[in-house]
């Protein structure tokens, strides 16, 4: 139901893992390589995982989910490796009874993804490359991206 | 000796997937005094994980266990 993938994600087969008789609601969430972040332009993206513990951590949500939403049944996908503009990183699928648990545990999921899920992602601009740090703005960018990592 | 494995920007940083302290025991806060010391890394944001669970500072860390440090996370 969790996996870590080098492998295009298909949206068919995680769907396909909560499908059941119980369920009268599916929500994908389908994350999404994205051009311009703030007006910068990014050419592709490398995400790296520490697999083990990122298939760990993606246990542990669903566990959450289900002691929150006891109804719901989980799959994610996360990808690693490079991905072009527009290519699938993450699709997580939550059945429930009714569609608003399913909504509800959906948002959670990829919230508690970019939490606690070991995978980083490095980002390549027209002017440079950086890995991302700190998605929940914890951390204040002056330039708009974190500061250069001097090489050793 | 404990091996710990890096990641991201820690890994090219280092120029190497994993680093090594020479104890058999002591305490995430005390491995991390270690690795500042013999490698020089910032860890004021680093997390560290034994055994793929994100231990807490006082926990202990023994030869044999599976440690690797943590950055913020960026997946989704």
């Amino acid at each position: 139901m969790y996996e870590v993938t080098p492998d295009v994600i298909s949206i068919e087969e995680v769907t396909n893992k909560v499908v059941r008789p119980e369920a009268g609601a599916i929500v994908n969430f389908i994350g999404t390589v994205r051009e311009f972040t703030k007006g910068k332009r990014t050419l592709s993206l490398t995400y790296e995982a520490y697999p083990a513990m990122a298939k760990k951590q993606l246990e542990r949500i669903g566990n959450e989910i289900q002691g929150k939403w006891p109804d719901a049944k989980v799959a994610i996908a996360h990808r690693t490796g490079k991905l072009a503009i527009s290519d699938i990183a993450v699709v997580i699928a939550v059945s429930t009874p009714h569609r608003k648990d399913a909504y509800e545990a959906n948002e959670y999921a990829i919230e508690r993804i970019k939490q606690i899920v070991p995978i980083w992602k490095k980002e390549k601009w027209e002017d440079g490359e950086e890995w991302i740090g700190d998605q929940l703005e914890k951390t204040n960018y002056p330039d708009g991206k974190p500061e250069e990592v001097k090489a050793p | 000796m404990i091996t710990v494995q890096c990641f991201a920007h820690l890994r090219e940083q280092l120029g190497q997937d994993q680093i090594t302290v020479e104890k058999e025991k002591l305490t995430v806060k005390e491995l991390l005094k270690e690795l500042t010391d013999q490698y020089a890394i910032q860890t004021d944001s680093l997390m560290v994980a034994v055994n793929e669970e994100y231990a807490e500072p006082e926990d202990s860390v023994t030869k044999g266990d599976r440690v690797a440090l943590i950055p913020p996370v960026s997946g989704g």
